[in-house]
């Protein structure tokens, strides 16, 4: 579902590589942790994934499609099939929760009848039947990131990609997203998490990819966050 | 659904970005004005020349007597001379461009000339004081200097006369009223462009967060800025419309109305031509804003 083939990413000439020569392969239907600190690369590599940068050296396939040579006006049908979810929630904030989900699919041209039966469906499955006229600011934390998770598979695309969907949230939520993304994961969906929470990561026993400088330094079935740990 | 949304995104921007909508709509009204000015002048200069040059003709003087010019020190021209003058112009290679001839002998020069003097100011001139001219109408007022070149020089020619220096006058001033206006609309264009730009720019910024959300979820560029492109098109549209108006009512109540009635001996311009200098402001307006979203555009909500 997933491939990168000895990947390099080289912001500025001469500086140190964002990322380098990373190859990794996530199958379809996988549950994947990305974990590093901060710089360690991570943002990158779903940058690469997501094509809002292409890599400087090797190559990227998602979802069947070659990454390097994907003209600029076909990353849209790329994106349609990669839901995104971000730690900041990025919700319209003068939209209702309804709305919100909506809009990701009246801005692909879905119609209205699509639409009036799908969000709904999207919501009970997030947990927020009910809530659908209220506004975002209205809602707790964990439930804005529901309202963005529905906003991410609503359409849904075969890859689930998250940025830290926990960093802003306290345990006992975080563990409501989980067990949501873990849903969301058997129904086939690859999901590939960057995450700093190490409790998380030990709780879920799944794949781990770890990155530090740039560089692939574990790819671990059932692992935990830390090496050291292990 | 898309086109709902677009419309609906479309409005909500001018509405946001109101004072700039409306800055964007006067800066393009006045320049596409000056545009409209620069055409509507060269139009009325056109049919001037259209209605005077079918007028006027050209005057081969000839030699009277005791002319001061050297070509005529030979004495007052003679029939041979004249003859041989009407062969050049209505057979040798001039015939093409010499529609009419006719020759004003002194004696209806005076008769004219007397007509004309109704103070009796010149009365004591008389017919043998008078210059024969030929009075030759081109079938292309335009080369005129063709005819005047090979004529000049023949023998028993004094002078000749183009009645359309008079006009060239007028016309100079005409046309560099049209370059100013031009010069004026170059730069307001430029003007317009720029605060088009900066309104598409602004706009852009204040609804990242649905742009963004777009790009992510995976909409079309086109469909991404295209409400940016339709708001600098219907803002700069609306400066056109009201530039149409503007010369419109001008035309009208300046030319139709004032012009019309007190300078009746020109033939002027309507409000028809008005109407067909508009489509051109239209498109002159909608191209502005399509080169100032693909300068911005690019940048500020890339894919």
């Amino acid at each position: 579902m997933i491939r990168l083939d000895n990947a390099t990413k080289v912001y500025k000439r001469g500086a140190r590589p964002a990322l380098d020569s990373v190859s990794v392969e996530i199958e379809r239907g996988d549950f994947v942790f990305l974990v590093g600190s901060s710089g360690s690369g991570k943002s990158t590599f779903l940058k690469l994934i997501l094509r809002e940068e292409r890599p400087t050296g090797g190559d990227v396939y998602v979802a069947g499609r070659h990454l390097n040579k994907l003209s600029a006006w076909r990353v849209p049908h790329l994106r349609r099939e990669i839901g995104a979810v971000f730690q900041d929630f990025r919700l319209l904030p003068n939209k209702t929760v309804y709305q919100n989900v909506a809009f990701a699919l009246q801005v692909i041209g879905k119609s209205r009848h699509h639409i009036q039966s799908t969000v709904p469906e999207m919501l009970e499955l997030v947990g927020l039947s009910g809530k659908e006229r209220r506004m975002p600011h209205e809602l707790s934390g964990g439930e804005q990131q529901r309202v963005a998770i529905a906003r991410a598979f609503v359409n849904h695309p075969p890859i689930l990609l998250c940025d830290e969907p926990t960093g802003n949230l306290d345990p006992g939520t975080s563990v409501g997203i989980m067990r949501l993304l873990d849903r969301i994961n058997r129904t086939g969906t690859t999901v590939l998490m960057a995450t700093h929470d190490d409790e998380i990561v030990d709780q879920m026993r799944k794949r781990v990819i770890e990155l530090r400088g740039g560089q692939l330094v574990r790819d671990q079935d059932r692992g935990v966050y830390g090496l050291e740990r292990v | 659904m898309r086109l709902r949304f677009i419309l609906g995104e479309v409005v909500n921007g001018l509405r946001r970005n109101g004072t700039m909508a409306l800055s964007v709509v006067l800066v393009t009204f006045v320049s596409l004005m000056f545009v409209g000015a620069a055409a509507l002048t060269q139009m009325q200069i056109d049919q001037l020349k259209d209605d005077w040059y079918g007028k006027v003709e050209i005057s081969i003087f000839l030699c009277p007597e005791n002319s001061r010019n050297e070509r005529c020190a030979e004495g007052a021209v003679t029939p041979e001379q004249e003859d041989a003058i009407r062969g050049v112009l209505e057979d040798g290679a001039l015939a093409g461009l010499v529609q009419e001839v006719y020759y004003e002998s002194r004696e209806q020069a005076y008769d004219k000339f007397v007509a004309n003097d109704d103070e009796g100011i010149w009365s004591s001139l008389t017919a043998d004081q008078m210059q024969p001219s030929f009075r030759v109408k081109l079938s292309d007022p335009e080369q005129y200097q063709v005819v005047a070149d090979a004529t000049e020089g023949l023998p028993g020619v004094d002078v000749v006369r183009d009645q359309r220096e008079i006009f060239s006058e007028l016309f100079r001033f005409l046309n560099a009223a049209t370059v100013v206006a031009a010069a004026l609309a170059a730069v307001m264009l430029l003007a317009a462009m720029l605060l088009i730009t900066t309104t598409i720019r602004l706009s852009a910024l204040s609804r990242r967060k649905e742009t963004q959300i777009m790009r992510m979820v995976g909409s079309s560029r086109s469909l991404i800025q295209m409400p940016f492109m339709l708001e600098g098109a219907v803002a700069a549209t609306g400066g056109a419309l009201l530039a149409v108006a503007g010369l419109f009512f001008g035309v009208r109540y300046l030319i139709e109305d004032w012009l019309r009635s007190s300078v009746t001996w020109v033939q002027y311009i309507g409000t028809q031509e008005v109407w067909s200098v508009a489509p051109w402001l239209l498109v002159i307006a909608v191209g502005l804003a399509a080169i100032a979203s693909l300068v911005t555009l690019g940048r500020y909500t890339r894919a």
